[in-house]
């Protein structure tokens, strides 16, 4: 689980990138935590996709932010975020989400919206909210 | 030698097309593939990556928005909706381009409001999304009018974003380029024009094609290429075309990568207490224009699973249920009416990639949340439990209509707190009167260098506060138009 982003996200601090990811993950989209093995290995190649194809420099910052997200909770609740349970993880989260600096929350923003693409963007996901557009349209409803 | 075939570029090359009979060589080079037919599957992450740059998800400068623009043959108008509006009078008095006139801008409207079948969708095609909208508008009281659209044959797939699996959008790829190759017109795809110099010549770089990517392989071979032009036609789209001049060395104007604006855009969402028809239907039938006294813009829309997640605010819990809800969601974009400051503009980095500065005035965050609060009333008036908007907490429930300018307040519309996009990309090579307020002159002929000409979104000097591709391709018309005037003396 989540090995290629290992390479995707070069994480400073000695922090396995999966399993603050799966962190991340699960407190975003709390139904994640049902996703068998196969389900987050898609998940893991969605987001590992996308930040591929992004320039070196913002690969570079999500590192960072990754690694700043999980150890900074260690000052205020004396655990890094993987270790949190899930009230103190949303906690932790909504305040990233709703900080005054727009370094922070710019940062999350970006967080989220890779977990939700590894989520949402997986067809399974899509038809499980009963998403049906298809090319026939109106004919496959009638 | 025509860069780029979106809506302006293909426009360019249909109206070049005469000039092949007199026998003048007319060249489109596209940085985008040529799609098939059955390349159009309809897979959100697939068709986004395959078709837009950087998958729909352009960042600006300072990361706070995302800008969406397509990269194929037809450009942008392979994934637009196909929403056909013409230019308010106003807006163009405002824009004061001498030369440019309402009246003229109409009629070459006009012209291609035919040719791509533009015509009002029969009642019995529209789904409750757009239903809702109507009903929803009418209660709350304002006035809802009905989009023109450009389609043949739709069948209601609601997938024209992720480019029209049925053939029945009327984009460039299909009524213009054809026409124009059928004309003799050469388009090479996949050939990017890296830089143009003042000798007329254009570096080109024509790419593989990845094993297992969509798209036809190029009709060059791959490899880079020095190509003499005697006329350059610039349709790159208004980051493209912007971008292209400002690394390709060039005496051009300074006021080159001003004024760029886009309709900042956002996705709102309202809960129904029972199924409607929103992911089938044509996404976009309906619009109420606030532009002139409030700044926004509503349109009927309707978005895919991860587009739709990600526009929402906030996570957990509260997120997934509204996103389980999706049968019950009727959706409404926002569209901000901005205008050109000083900061934002585009630029290059050193190695020549687009950079786009854009920060959002009080008057655009006005604007959004004004159109929020005209969003959530027309929700409401439609019957919805609860609307999805940003607010603190971001649901809002029924009993809350009546404190709706309460609730949605300018501080709930900092950057970085939720998700604007753009769509409407414009300016950052103006009309004008000289080199010393414009990059161009009013038949897209760039100040001091008569052989290039740009004809796109980036001519627009100010954004255009309605949907802008008719007026692209009403000024790439005017664009063609002078260059068969002046061909022979270029040519000489
Ligand atoms: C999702 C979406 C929905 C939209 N819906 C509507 C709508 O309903 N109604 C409406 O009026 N407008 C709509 N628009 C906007 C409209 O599509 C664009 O404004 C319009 O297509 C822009 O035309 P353009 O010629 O400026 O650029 P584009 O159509 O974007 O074409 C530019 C082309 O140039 C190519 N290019 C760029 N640089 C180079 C280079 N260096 N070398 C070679 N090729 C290059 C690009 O690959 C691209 O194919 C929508 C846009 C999007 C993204
Ligand atoms: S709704 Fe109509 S125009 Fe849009 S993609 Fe489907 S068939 Fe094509």
């Amino acid at each position: 689980m989540f090995a290629r982003l290992r390479v995707a996200v070069r994480f400073p601090l000695m922090t396995p990138a999966h399993a603050v990811l799966c962190a991340i993950a699960t407190t975003v989209v709390p139904e994640a935590t049902g996703l068998d093995a196969t389900q987050w290995d898609e998940v893991e190649r969605i987001i590992a996709r996308a930040i591929a194809a992004r320039a070196p420099g913002l690969r570079r910052s999500l590192a960072l932010y990754l690694a700043l997200l999980e150890w900074l909770p260690l000052l205020r609740y004396g655990r890094r975020f993987s270790k949190l349970d899930a009230e103190r993880r949303t906690r932790w989260l909504a305040r990233l989400q709703d900080a005054p600096v727009l370094l922070v929350r710019r940062g999350f923003w970006g967080v989220r919206t890779l977990i939700l693409m590894g989520y949402y963007g997986r067809p399974d996901a899509a038809a499980a909210i009963g998403y049906r557009a298809a090319a026939r349209g109106w004919e496959a409803r009638r | 030698m025509v860069i780029g075939s979106g809506a302006g570029g293909g426009t360019v090359a249909q109206e070049l097309a005469p000039l092949v009979r007199d026998g003048v060589r007319v060249l489109v080079l596209e940085k985008g593939p040529r799609f098939a037919d059955d390349d159009f599957t309809g897979r959100e992450l697939e068709m986004a990556d395959a078709l837009y740059q950087d998958g729909g998800a352009f960042l600006t400068r300072d990361g706070t928005m995302t800008l969406a623009f397509a990269s194929a043959y037809g450009g942008s108008t392979v994934v637009y909706t196909g929403t056909s509006l013409t230019a308010p009078a106003r807006v163009i008095r405002a824009w004061d381009v001498p030369g440019i006139d309402h009246a003229d801008l109409q009629a070459r409207s006009a012209k291609y409001t035919e040719q791509n079948n533009v015509h009002l969708l029969d009642e019995t095609l529209i789904n409750d999304n757009n239903r809702l909208f109507v009903v929803g508008g009418r209660n709350a009281g304002y006035y809802v009018e009905q989009f023109p659209v450009n389609v043949k044959g739709c069948r209601g797939s609601s997938l024209c974003n992720l480019g029209c699996p049925n053939q029945a959008k009327q984009g460039t790829n299909r009524v213009q380029l054809p026409r124009a190759e059928r004309a003799g017109v050469e388009v090479v795809t996949r050939a990017e024009v890296q830089r143009i110099t003042s000798d007329r010549t254009l570096d080109v770089r024509v790419s593989e094609r990845s094993p297992g990517a969509k798209g036809a392989p190029s009709e060059w071979a791959p490899g880079d290429y020095r190509v003499q032009a005697h006329i350059v036609v610039v349709a790159g789209g208004a980051i493209g075309t912007t971008s292209l001049l400002l690394r390709s060395a060039l005496p051009a104007p300074r006021s080159l990568g001003h004024g760029f604006t886009c309709h900042p855009a956002l996705i709102l969402v309202a809960e129904h207490p029972g199924p409607i028809t929103n992911d089938v239907g044509h996404p976009k039938s309906y619009f109420v224009d606030h532009a002139e006294s409030e700044r926004f813009v509503l349109e009927t829309c309707m978005y895919f699973p991860f587009v739709t997640a990600k526009s929402l605010t906030g996570f957990g819990a509260t997120h997934s249920e509204i996103m389980r809800a999706f049968p019950r969601l009727q959706m409404i974009l926002l569209l901000a009416c901005d205008h050109a400051t000083p900061d934002n503009r585009i630029a290059v980095d050193r190695a020549g990639r687009p950079v786009v500065h854009y920060r959002v005035t009080p008057q655009t965050v006005d604007g959004l949340v004004r159109g929020t609060r005209a969003a959530a009333r027309i929700f409401f008036a439609a019957g919805a439990r609860r609307v999805h908007a940003p607010a603190d907490p971001p649901l809002i429930e029924a009993s809350d209509a009546g404190r709706l300018d309460e609730r949605i307040t300018a501080r709930h519309f900092r950057p970085g707190s939720l998700a604007v996009s753009a769509a409407h990309l414009m300016g950052g090579c103006g009309m004008g009167r000289g080199a010393a307020d414009s990059v161009t002159d009013s038949w897209g002929v760039v100040h001091g260098l008569p052989w290039l000409r740009v004809a796109d979104a980036s001519l627009f000097p100010d954004s255009l506060e309605i949907n802008p591709y008719l007026t692209i391709m009403a000024l790439a018309d005017r664009v063609a138009e002078a260059v068969r005037r002046d061909v022979a003396a270029l040519l000489g």
